[in-house]
């Protein structure tokens, strides 16, 4: 039972890769109040990078919009969760399917790399299509 | 992130340090398009990298996959992160890893 929760700490941003730093020094600078080892935080920073990058490329091709990141801190278990939410098309990072990572370089795929890390790194993802809004959550225990 | 050159007839010594990621990603890409010609080994030394996300393990796909036809390419000095990333995303099937 998760009986203790801190309020989320919310970022918004223009949905745009060059702002990229802006959202991992949002995520680091959390990360570090909690506390937590420097692996747990790369894997928890590179499925940022992932999931927001995914947001700024491809939620309102061609036009733009906002991303809003939530993140926040739980207790019993001890974990991070944080939520890239966005308004643009509906849209499951999490339905595609895992590339096969026993393939040669020359028949590797580029790309989907991505998400499969975050799957493989985070404790929890889901996805959630709710008022308009695509909502990717991950939760990281500590 | 910076990146250091050092080219010795067929031996092209790449040393990248601080974060590969999205932003930085297509810079390595440049340099090593722009300098593969003629290189037959290729060293990639990441002892200074703090960082990787999947943009950089495109770009040390894509060289992995020119050097296969023109020599040979090693990524030396990882770290037990960066290592675990490559474990994970079975990178470490793909490169000669010292």
């Amino acid at each position: 039972m998760r009986n203790c929760a801190d309020a989320y700490t919310t970022l918004t941003v223009q949905a745009e890769v060059s702002n990229l730093p802006d959202v991992l020094e949002f995520v680091d600078t959390e990360l570090e109040s909690v506390g937590c080892d420097m692996k747990t935080q790369m894997m928890i920073e590179i499925a940022a990078e992932e999931l927001y990058t995914n947001i700024a490329k491809y939620a309102y091709e061609p036009g733009t919009g906002e991303a809003v990141i939530r993140i926040r801190h739980l207790e019993d278990p001890k974990a991070v969760e944080i939520t890239f939410e966005d308004s643009g098309i509906p849209y499951d990072p999490l339905a595609k399917e895992d590339p096969d990572v026993t393939m040669p370089a020359e028949e590797r795929e580029i790309g989907g790399l991505g998400i499969f890390m975050v799957k493989k790194s985070m404790d929890e993802v889901t996805y959630e299509f709710s008022g308009g809004h695509n909502i990717v959550r991950i939760l990281k225990l500590l | 992130m910076t990146i250091e050159k050092t080219r010795n007839d067929g031996d092209f010594l790449v040393k990248v340090s601080g974060r590969l990621d999205t932003t930085t990603a297509p810079e390595l890409e440049r340099e090593l398009e722009d300098g593969l010609q003629g290189v037959t080994k290729l060293t990639i030394d990441f002892s200074d990298l703090e960082y990787i996300s999947s943009a950089g393990l495109r770009v040390l796909l894509r060289a992995q996959r020119m050097m296969n036809n023109q020599g040979e390419m090693i990524v030396r000095g990882v770290n037990d992160i960066v290592k675990e990333i490559f474990e994970v995303t079975g990178f470490t099937d793909i490169l000669t890893i010292e």
